[in-house]
């Protein structure tokens, strides 16, 4: 009877479990790493970037946003949307091509694959003659050209990738058709452009890598024209048709007139290499618009002189006078132009350029093509991210003040609104203002808005102000001087130079109620920054604490403190530093906590740690936490011994990597057996080589960096005895240690006068001697207490005092309760004794219950070392749920790992990219976005192949057909039944569709 | 021990010579060893030879191998006699003179008879070097044990390792490698996790139980297989107070050999293994000169597995250090419970001991592991035990 009941009460909290915890990987925020391709739809207004490991990304509006992984883990190295339709092709560098779609399924679009395609030659061919080099989608959306490296175009009938052999361009076709004098002087090499006329989509010009420019007649079959030139680089074709543009590897660009058949020879009518007299780099792309009135923009991409500025990253924009190199920090991808208007033919608007780790876009329309700032896309990365810190529910007034201190740094930016709109985001508002704040390597700490799809930009602080620094802040904003050559414009924000480490931000710690801001840093230094919303000059008071409390025979070998600028120094609008502390050795700050109530902040290295009044700016106590036979701890982070075991220690793992990734790399060949031998092989040598070995010892307070503090907290609770409850701070170490202090704080009214007080009450140490992660004390109710100012804000429930509290120590291999006010070990749960995983990062998290609104309970969110996040259940510690999240191999992934209130969390899967997760079945923040296929052209019929095969090429009356149709379309589409009817043989078609190609890749 | 010495006892098979020291005084008298009477008696017959009525005495012997062994009962007196070939030396100390009295009369010394005499000859020397002391089972702490013989196939090998309170490093590494499955589909090629390293004069290495080469099974109860080498390492480290790994011993030759069906008497089954024990060690005292293993075979139930001695340390302000325990289950392995009071444990134990006997009693000594000091005293158990041994001995001096 008592089991059946047991039995019951399991599978109700089974049920319960299911109802509080789903996992989910929701979003990807930030810049994608590794770019290889870009692709925009003037008709979707949608950006695709294609990246090296095989993933293509959408962006449109802002919360518009797709995802999709290839298979292979392939570079993407073109993408091509359909002209007018939803669709999309990708070339990956083992020459398979996708197609993509943006299916409309229960209301929202969702990126899918629904075809691949690999070319096959004649039997006995070389690879390279099915090897393709270009592609063009062509205008009707119902052709793809191929261009391969052996000269010959392919064309292939799209969606469903059927090859057109009898249309097919051979090379002995273009042979045939031009004179012999050109021919017999070279061989024709690859193709290396291909791009249709825009007045008459059955013109293509194919231009090949040696420089012969032949324009094609995809109807005739033969040969209108052939230019002949020197190594091509890229082709554009002028809007009126009358002229091409093509592009060479030494820097030149040529303007050719297109000229009727007849007109057999033709000059060039142009030839300039703009950055000319030395050697020039080749222009890789290049790109003439016109304006409506006034001269056309020409813009395009490197040509810079080989000796003098080969290495700079540059697209030149020039317009009529105006001639400007914009000079970015990395390397381009492509860029494109968007076009204002309605059908997106009018003048350039806006120049969109993807370099290897930003995306920059500059207004074309303002005077001086000021930059815009991008809502999503935006590098993380711009300085490397060293921390970061997620606040929630921030209250309306401090996220006011912050946007508006953000918008007086944006002045520099267009005011022109975001060009990209494609898409709707049906996403409902986020419940909640959500903070995500990144520290960063050269000082700053940037501000983001986490609520939503979109991780956007709010406000950057600068903490490098308050110190003297070696280099000149204003060093690198200086305008290039007058008259140079070429007109150099620097632009992007990617700087991932950082003047002085010192500055690296390392904790953050934001009480969203007070406003008060604490930032610790790499030497030692402790900001307290408070908002104010007018810039100001003042000093910032400093106080030096001396953590080693005169420990005899220490050395600090490691970086010297910080130089605090003592003359008034003029903070912008926005978070400004009033007290600065700075640890003594200035060794980097592990543990920082926040008390804005009471006006404390807790810091804590390597050391030990201390208690800072910051209302008295007085130190109210510091304990060394050191160990005197721990030698390493006083070397500081740039310790030689440590270091060399370090990196060889990754130098082997690197080389283990980088032969999984090969093998990863290796597709399913015959092969296979071979290689399976070899990798047998390649590993024994490596064990014999490199036998891996691990110590197994037990953990002693010998240990290095056992002093290390890892955790602060604050909490009133009851240290003393179970009657009266005082404030107090506890803090973990890395050797397994909690210390425990009783703070006396006098009356309010004497609060800036009589000075604060702490005494040590308790300290525990943890017999297994893990580092401990985290503390976190639980009220009589066994919910965790709430956070300073919530309760006084209205925002919690006060924590019950009545029942006896508890406190919860996370340590690197264990969960322990322990009771209070008498410590005693109460309740435990072992994670490493039995998995073999350590808890890397600890949260406290509440999660709702999905079916009803009432119902919700707090736990532990745990990141283990494997990766793997678990929810363990408080005040139980029992394991709830468990989840695989990250690869284990991903160390920076795991170290930057941070957990929401909300259950939520945030990690690094590149140096420039979050990943958001939820545990949460309530809160949820993905992408939720509709993208309807353009209405003005695609003709109905465009999935139903016509029976005979034969395939309408638009003709010259093409334009005003297409206008009438369109309103004719909207006509129908207002008409709610027959879009319905649309909808669903649209959807017919393509699901079938998909079953094919989903049985072709089967076989 | 044989011809040498058959020939005098055949010679004179009824009478002991007996050659009694006390200080710088000598007695030599006889016994009839065929009735040898009891120990009281010859106690008695002691004080008297030596006029020393009121006087505490600790007798002692000098063995056939030389080491010096305690008479404090009937048992180890006619071991004493029947051992004697044909001169019995025996050693007598004042009781109060001896550093050691308080640990009572039970516990005996043994040490090398050419050393030792010397030693205990010269009171201020003995002040010097404190003699080595054996105390009871119970205030053995135990090193290390052999458990789960009769639940685990021959072939594998559970091993318990007693970090708590003691200085001695666990000392040694783990690895990758591979081992062969024998499956349906044939041999099959397997990751997994080995010893590579044992460190000199670290815990693993001084018990003899783990080999370089040894495959890792279980730690603590929990298969290793499909963990990583980090994994595996954590949790040995995270279990490392009370360490108990499975391994496959990468030497077989020197299992746990059981007896098939044997009844279910877990005597009967231990006791063979007791014996093939004993090889062990004979094995392991020559292949590594080191300080003397204790090791205990035991069945653990999964609870006592289970058990945990981490007692956290808690200063409360101003006050002392105490250790937290929580639950009454939850003592620090104290030895006596784990043994289990089987004859063939003890046996097993004195073979232990016979190590020591044929001289790592220095080792140990040297090593100077309290430990170590510890486990030299003894206690009757045992030496009933090393009776019975030696009277097996006996039989084959007998038959031979």
């Amino acid at each position: 009877m008592k089991r059946f009941r047991r039995h019951a009460h399991e599978s109700q909290r089974e049920r319960l479990k299911q109802e509080l915890f789903h996992f989910n990987k929701t979003v990807e925020h930030g810049f994608p790493h590794q770019p290889s391709a870009l692709g925009y739809s003037p008709s979707l207004q949608l950006l695709a970037i294609g990246t090296r490991s095989g993933a293509i990304k959408l962006y449109g509006a802002p919360g518009v946003e797709f995802m999709g992984l290839h298979d292979e883990n392939a570079a993407v190295t073109q993408v091509h949307f359909m002209p007018h339709q939803v669709e999309l092709v990708t070339l990956l560098d083992d020459n398979s091509l996708h197609m993509w779609t943006l299916r409309g399924h229960k209301g929202i679009s969702e990126l899918l694959e629904i075809g691949r395609f690999m070319l096959t030659g004649p039997p006995g061919a070389p690879p390279s003659v099915t090897s393709v080099t270009a592609v063009l989608a062509h205008s009707s959306g119902e052709l793809l050209l191929l261009g391969t490296e052996g000269g010959h175009v392919f064309v292939v009938e799209v969606p469903g990738f059927r090859e057109l052999e009898e249309r097919n361009i051979s090379l002995d076709q273009i042979t045939n058709s031009i004179p012999d004098d050109y021919l017999g002087r070279r061989n024709l090499e690859h193709v290396e452009a291909l791009v249709e006329n825009p007045i008459n989509p059955s013109q293509v010009v194919i231009g090949y890598g040696r420089g012969l420019m032949v324009i094609w007649d995809l109807e005739k079959k033969n040969a209108v024209q052939h230019l002949p030139a020197t190594q091509l680089e890229s082709m554009w074709w002028t809007e009126d048709g009358s002229h091409i543009l093509s592009s060479h590897s030494d820097g030149s660009y040529c303007r050719w007139r297109v000229g009727g058949p007849e007109e057999e020879e033709e000059e060039e009518e142009k030839s300039d290499i703009p950055y000319g007299h030395f050697p020039c780099k080749a222009i890789s792309k290049i790109v003439q618009l016109p304006t409506e009135e006034g001269p056309p923009f020409l813009l395009f991409n490197g040509g810079m002189p080989r000796a003098s500025y080969g290495d700079r990253h540059c697209i030149t924009v020039i317009h009529g006078k105006t001639h400007v190199a914009l000079d970015f920090t990395s390397r381009i991808i492509d860029f494109f132009v968007i076009r204002s208007g309605p059908q997106h033919t009018g003048d350039p608007s806006a120049l969109v350029v993807l370099v290897e780790e930003e995306v920059v876009v500059i207004d074309l329309q303002t005077e001086g093509w000021p930059v815009i700032q991008t809502p999503y896309l935006v590098p993380l990365h711009s300085s490397a991210i060293t921390c970061s810190h997620h606040v929630s529910a921030i209250p309306l007034k401090l996220w006011e003040r912050i946007i508006t201190s953000g918008e007086l740094q944006n002045a520099h930016y267009s005011k022109k609104p975001w060009p990209i709109m494609g898409g709707q985001n049906l996403a409902p508002d986020p419940p909640q203002r959500d903070l995500l704040l990144t520290g960063h390597e050269d000082g700053t700490v940037r501000f983001w808005d986490a609520s939503g799809v979109c991780l956007k930009p709010m406000y950057t602080l600068r903490t490098a102000t308050a110190f003297h620094t070696d280099a000149d802040p204003n060093d690198n904003m200086n305008p290039s001087a007058e008259g140079e050559w070429p007109p150099f414009r620097k632009v992007g924000c990617f700087d991932p130079y950082s003047d002085d480490p010192r500055l690296g931000i390392q904790k953050i710690h934001l009480c969203k109620y007070s406003g008060h801001l604490a930032v610790a840093g790499t030497a030692g230094q402790i900001l307290m920054l408070e908002p104010n919303d007018e810039a100001a000059e003042h000093t910032v008071e400093t106080k030096v604490v001396d953590l080693l409390q005169g420990q005899e025979g220490f050395r600090w070998k490691g970086h010297t403190r910080l130089n605090v600028r003592e003359d008034p120094v003029e903070f912008p609008a926005g978070f400004q530093p009033f007290t600065l502390v700075q640890c003594q050795p200035p060794a980097v700050v592990t543990a920082l906590s926040l008390h804005s109530e009471w006006k404390l902040v807790a810091f804590g290295t390597s050391h030990g740690f201390g208690l800072f009044d910051y209302q008295q700016n007085n130190n109210v106590f510091v304990r060394c936490t050191l160990n005197p036979s721990d030698q390493l701890a006083l070397e500081g982070p740039l310790s030689r011994v440590k270091s060399i075991k370090k990196s060889l220690r990754q130098s082997f793992r690197r080389i283990r990597r980088s032969r999984v990734s090969l093998r990863k790399h290796h597709a399913n060949n015959a092969a296979k057996i071979q290689e399976a031998n070899a990798r047998m092989e390649a590993e024994l040598a490596e064990m014999e080589l490199a036998p891996v070995q691990r110590k197994i010892e037990a953990r002693s307070s010998d240990d290095s960096f056992t002093g290390l503090v890892r955790t602060l907290y604050f909490a009133d609770t009851f240290l003393s005895d179970s009657t009266h409850h005082t404030p107090s701070l506890w803090a973990g170490t890395n050797g397994g240690c909690v210390f425990a202090y009783m703070i006396r704080l006098p009356a309010i009214e004497h609060r800036a006068d009589e000075p604060v007080t702490a005494q040590p009450a308790k300290e525990i140490q943890l017999m297994h001697r893990a580092p401990v992660l985290g503390i976190v004390v639980l009220d009589g109710h066994g919910a965790p207490l709430p956070e300073p100012l919530e309760v006084a804000h209205d925002l919690a429930r006060s924590p019950d005092m009545q029942a006896s509290h508890h406190v919860v120590v996370t340590s690197e291999e264990q969960f322990k309760v322990f009771t209070l006010p008498k410590v005693s070990s109460k309740m435990k749960l072992k994670l490493t004794a039995v998995d073999g995983s350590r808890v890397r990062r600890v949260g406290v998290a509440w999660f709702g219950s999905s079916r009803t609104e009432d119902y919700g309970e707090s736990g532990l969110v745990v990141l283990t070392n494997q990766g793997d996040v678990h929810v363990v259940s408080l005040p139980h510690v029992k394991m709830q749920v468990h989840y695989p999240c990250i690869r284990r191999e991903d160390v920076s992934g795991i170290a930057s790992c941070v957990f929401t209130r909300q259950g939520q969390g945030f990690y690094l899967i590149s140096p420039s990219e979050f990943e958001r997760f939820s545990l949460s079945t309530r809160f949820l923040v993905e992408p939720h976005c509709l993208v309807e296929p353009p209405f003005h052209s695609a003709p109905l019929s465009q999935h139903q192949p016509e029976p005979d095969g034969a395939h309408r090429i638009p003709q010259d009356g093409e334009e005003a057909e297409s206008t009438a149709r369109s309103i004719m379309e909207h006509a129908l589409l207002n008409d709610e039944k027959v879009l319905q009817e649309i909808q669903k043989s649209l959807e017919g078609d393509q699901t079938s569709f998909l079953e094919n190609s989903m049985k072709s890749a089967v076989a | 021990m044989n011809k040498t010495h058959r020939v005098p006892s055949s010679r004179s098979l009824s009478a002991v010579e007996v050659k009694s020291k006390f200080g710088a005084e000598f007695r030599r008298f006889s016994l009839d060893r065929s009735k040898p009477g009891r120990f009281d008696e010859f106690y008695g017959l002691l004080q008297h030879v030596h006029h020393i009525p009121n006087v505490e005495l600790l007798v002692a012997y000098a063995d056939v191998h030389g080491d010096l062994l305690p008479i404090n009962n009937d048992d180890n007196y006619h071991k004493a006699i029947s051992t004697a070939n044909p001169l019995l030396r025996l050693f007598l100390q004042r009781k109060e003179e001896a550093d050691y009295a308080a640990f009572g009369t039970d516990s005996l010394t043994r040490k090398k008879n050419t050393v030792l005499s010397a030693v205990l000859l010269r009171p201020d020397a003995n002040k010097k070097k404190p003699p080595v002391i054996i105390s009871l089972p119970k205030d053995f702490r135990p090193v290390s044990s052999i458990i789960d013989v009769d639940i685990l196939p021959e072939t594998h090998r559970r091993v318990r390792l007693y970090k708590h309170g003691q200085e001695k490093p666990l000392g040694f590494y783990i690895r990758d490698g591979s081992s062969v499955r024998v499956t349906p589909q044939g041999l099959e090629k397997v990751p997994g996790i080995f010893i590579s390293r044992l460190v000199p004069g670290g815990l693993a290495e001084s018990t003899g139980l783990l080999a370089v080469n040894d495959e890792v099974l279980e730690v603590n109860g929990i298969e290793v297989a499909g963990k990583s080498l980090d994994q595996v390492t954590d949790m040995m480290i995270a279990n490392s107070h009370n360490l108990i790994i499975t391994v496959k011993p990468a030497n077989q030759r020197n299992n746990v050999v059981r007896c098939g069906g044997g009844g279910g008497a877990a005597s009967g089954s231990s006791g063979r293994s007791s014996d093939s024990g004993a090889s062990y060690y004979g094995y392991s005292a020559h292949g590594a000169v080191a300080s003397m293993p204790t090791h205990i075979i035991q069945n653990f139930s999964a609870g006592e597995l289970e058990s945990d001695e981490d007692e956290d340390l808690v200063i409360e302000a101003g006050g002392e250090a105490e250790a937290i325990r929580h639950a009454p289950s939850d003592y620090s392995i104290p030895s006596v419970p784990r043994y289990e009071p089987h004859l063939n444990l003890r046996s097993h134990f004195s073979s232990a001991y016979s190590i020591n006997a044929n001289g790592t009693l220095h080792g140990s000594g040297s090593s100077g592991s309290p430990n170590n000091i510890n486990a030299n005293s003894a206690s009757p158990s045992p030496d009933r035990a090393k009776e019975r041994r030696s009277l097996e001995e006996d039989g084959t001096v007998i038959t031979l």
